[in-house]
């Protein structure tokens, strides 16, 4: 298949807001789906339940948020608002429970929310721990699984053994295998797998199951491979802060075409929460847990023991060779807002180029961004010491 | 007659606890006292007594610089270094403060930490406030993470939890750090002067269900809920000052006082309210007045309970040291789900005899605003009460408009006026499976 019909598919997938997909799978198999929202949640306990994971985005400005607006004042973020708004449009009543990870205060306060709107839904709040100790905060974090698998089996009127646990965790590793590749060719060749589509094609991972999406990806970096795009005269960026509410289509294409190739970015991170395979030997609730303890990403959200929160953000300039980081954060969005001046500092004390802005799902006009994004690239390409 | 004369002896009492402890901290360094910060939520104040060392709140402090009104200059100074316009107000007047010296609220130089104890308890923002302070100053820091009551309980795993950080992670760092060992009858006699002011402080926020109200459980009850929320709980100054203030509300009661305000006792009790959410400090007495000038009394409030939910039967225990610690984390009012906190208010409603709910909401805080509009409704329909919606900020003065705030209240408290007089039918929000929720006159 060709790289547009590729990009084509997970276009309609991004697009489609009635998850046509998800209850096709649904109707086809017989079995149940799991919405889960931002950032993390171990798919792996859903899948191996025999269910659907399925991704909440919330709206991606591609809804009109008229009830949700009702839900919440005017300076919390966008997210909440739009997935109350897609909740009581009925898109979500395909979706037989809930798991709302502790992202921030206000995905955790929509999670009491949800209980009340919904109380015939199964709703969970996870908590993944702040301690990374294998027997302080691994063992909470094993019980916590345990707890969710009950609840799962309960939900999927299936026993989950150890073995549909394994085969499910290695499914999500070859798919962070494939996604690992499609960054490093982003890294490699900018030009080849451009960010817009690198993003569509995560995205898909939000409603297809694991090993379809990872067919997907593969296809997608194959295919381009194969093709024939030009390489440009872009600056190499990172962009940063677009962890949870995320970014509308629109404004990553806008910062390609303001001359930025973004060689890493953190949307739909939780697709690449763990940094490394989860082990297939022993108690797979023991080897999930002890990954998130080891292998998790470094992000707003998560608690940092020993490092220096900037160290992670240089390394990350440095391994992908990034000559400017962009800071795009949603609108009154505490965890990505609140440790931005300490890493922009840090960016100034190492001479890296960055810039920042805000956004909300829902940003309809991107030309401030272009200019400003185009007049950073700019900046770098004239006056960088590269 | 001195301006202390005036005051209730309580009130005096608090005001010398407060610059005792703030001249101790600027003599710290001095004196060889080790300096702890962490926050209010979840705090662990006993067995920071047992070590002897000496803790700061940043949010004491940020209210302070509110309440001083020193914190505008304060939030536009932290702005200036990058902090966002969006983000709570707290940490921006905390950092500025810092930026301009760290003056405390006594006018003297608070010391730097020895240790960050970040306990993790109902407020995501605290995690990056010490990431931010960490940055400021070379001292280790403690995470002490509080589960959420997400199903609306706390489990046993997750007090299991949190005594084993207790247990293997902060004890060992305060030893190292005080230079002294573990002793758990210091920290269980700590815990028995807890419990012992414990008592007389729900027997204070419970005396608003009287009619008149001896007290205001929301503008006066942050004065209350003072010493046992910081650094005095576990301490026989705080049982001292419990004991006080409960005699002087006893007399209160005794003669049908209302609560005494900063002009004065108030007049005539006209309005029973139930307030959710902080308060403002920048405009904190003309936020108060705007209230007792209408006759309204706050009778209780979920504010009061953001460190600890007491009036629910919470006593730290020295029988089980650890774990009671543990379970006053876990407690206390922010780390509780919606639903829960929509049945203490609920519960409030029907135990006060309110006439409706105001909820003040503040910008800076998601923990508490976050849902605050569903809870609003939720409370409206379960108790048929009307409801009210104010906004304000912590500590961000430039989110006071004070006309707008009057306006507001006065209109609400006409609506409770009007529907005593019969003019507005009971209402509630019924949800009759259709996705919207529907306004209905009840019967």
């Amino acid at each position: 298949m060709q790289v547009q019909q590729l990009v084509e598919y997970a276009e309609g997938l991004y697009h489609d807001t009635t998850f046509s997909v998800c209850k096709d799978w649904k109707e086809k198999h017989g079995r149940a789906a799991i919405g889960y929202l931002p950032i993390y949640v171990p798919r792996e306990l859903i899948d191996a339940a025999g269910m659907l994971p399925v991704g909440l985005l919330g709206g991606r400005g591609l809804v009109e948020i008229i009830r949700g607006d009702a839900f919440y004042q005017s300076y919390i973020c966008q997210i909440p608002r739009s997935t109350v708004e897609l909740a009581l449009m009925g898109r979500y009543d395909f979706i037989d429970g809930f798991l709302f990870p502790s992202t921030c205060d206000v995905i955790r306060n929509l999670s009491g929310v949800w209980k009340i709107l919904f109380p015939d839904k199964y709703s969970h709040y996870l908590d993944v721990p702040q301690n990374f100790e294998k027997e302080i905060g691994g063992r909470f974090y094993e019980r916590e699984l345990r707890h969710i698998l009950r609840d799962l089996e309960t939900i999927a009127k299936k026993k989950v053994s150890d073995d549909d646990l394994r085969q499910s965790i290695a499914s999500y590793n070859d798919n962070r295998h494939a996604i690992s590749d499609l960054f490093a060719l982003r890294n490699a060749e900018p030009w080849r797998a451009l960010a817009t589509e690198s993003y569509l094609m995560l995205y898909a991972g939000c409603l297809l199951p694991v090993r379809e999406h990872t067919e997907l990806i593969r296809r997608y970096i194959a295919a381009v491979k194969q093709a024939d795009r030009p390489m440009r005269d872009n600056a190499r960026v990172i962009v940063t802060g677009a962890f949870c509410e995320q970014p509308p289509l629109g404004l990553v294409r806008t910062l390609e075409l303001a001359g930025c190739y973004i060689v890493w970015d953190d949307m739909s991170i939780g697709r690449r929460w763990l940094q490394a395979d989860v082990s297939l030997e022993g108690d797979p609730i023991e080897s999930l847990s002890d990954a998130f303890l080891r292998h998790s990403i470094t992000t707003a959200v998560k608690y940092e023991p020993q490092l220096d929160r900037t160290v992670p953000l240089r390394r990350l300039v440095e391994k992908n060779r990034a000559e400017g980081v962009v800071f795009a954060a949603p609108s009154f969005c505490d965890p990505a807002l609140l440790e931005q001046p300490m890493l922009t500092q840090a960016l100034d004390r190492a001479g890296i180029p960055w810039t920042a802005f805000k956004y909300a799902e829902n940003l309809g006009q991107f030309q401030v961004i272009r200019e400003q994004a185009g007049t950073f690239a700019d900046s770098i390409k004239l006056w960088s010491e590269a | 007659m001195s301006q202390d004369q005036s005051k209730d002896q309580s009130m005096v009492k608090q005001k010398e606890m407060i610059a005792n402890h703030f001249a101790k901290l600027s003599t710290a360094k001095e004196s060889g006292r080790k300096v702890v910060y962490t926050f209010v939520p979840g705090n662990l104040t006993e067995l920071l007594h047992s070590f002897d060392l000496l803790a700061v709140y940043p949010e004491i402090n940020a209210l302070q610089s509110g309440m001083r009104r020193k914190s505008g200059a304060y939030v536009t100074e932290a702005e200036k270094f990058g902090h966002s316009e969006d983000v709570c107000a707290y940490v921006k007047s905390d950092i500025g403060m810092l930026k301009a010296g760290n003056i405390g609220p006594t006018g003297e130089r608070l010391p730097p930490p020895d240790l960050l104890l970040l306990s993790y308890t109902g407020c995501f923002t605290f995690m990056k406030w010490f990431e931010l302070l960490k940055r400021e100053y070379d001292c280790p820091v403690v995470m002490l993470h509080v589960p959420y009551q997400g199903d609306g309980t706390l489990t046993p795993d997750m007090r299991k939890y949190v005594v084993d950080q207790i247990r293997r992670d902060l004890i060992p760092v305060l030893e190292k750090i005080s230079g002294k060992s573990y002793d758990e009858d210091k920290v269980k006699e700590h815990l028995r002067r807890s419990a012992q002011a414990e008592d007389d402080l729900v027997w204070v926020l419970e005396s608003a269900k009287h009619k008149p109200s001896p007290i205001d459980g929301y503008f006066g009850g942050v004065y209350y809920i003072g010493p046992i929320f910081t650094a005095f709980r576990g301490t026989q100054d705080a049982i001292d000052y419990y004991r006080m203030l409960r005699q002087e509300v006893t007399e209160r009661i005794a003669s049908g006082q209302g609560p005494i305000t900063p002009d004065g006792p108030m007049g005539p009790e006209k309005y029973r309210l139930v307030v959710e959410g902080p308060p403002n400090w920048t405009h904190f007495h003309e936020f108060w007045k705007m209230f007792y000038d209408e006759g309204a009394v706050v009778v209780a409030s979920s504010y009061t309970k953001v460190g600890g939910t007491y009036d629910l039967g919470f006593r730290h225990d020295p029988d089980h040291p650890l774990e009671s610690l543990a379970e006053y984390c876990g407690g206390c009012y922010t780390n509780l789900n919606l639903p829960s906190r929509i049945d203490l208010l609920c519960k409030y409603m029907t135990e006060y005899q309110a006439d409706g709910l105001l909820i003040n909401s503040v910008k800076s805080c998601n923990s508490f605003s976050a849902g605050q509009l569903m809870m609003m409704r939720e409370v409206e329909r379960r108790t048929g009460k009307p409801t009210g919606f104010v906004e304000t900020d912590l500590v961000d003065p430039r989110y006071f408009s004070a006309a707008n705030i009057k306006n507001r209240l006065e209109s609400y408290l006409q609506m409770i006026e009007q529907k005593r007089r019969g003019a507005l039918p009971d209402k509630r929000l019924a949800d009759r499976g259709d996705g919207v929720l529907h306004l209905e006159v009840l019967p």
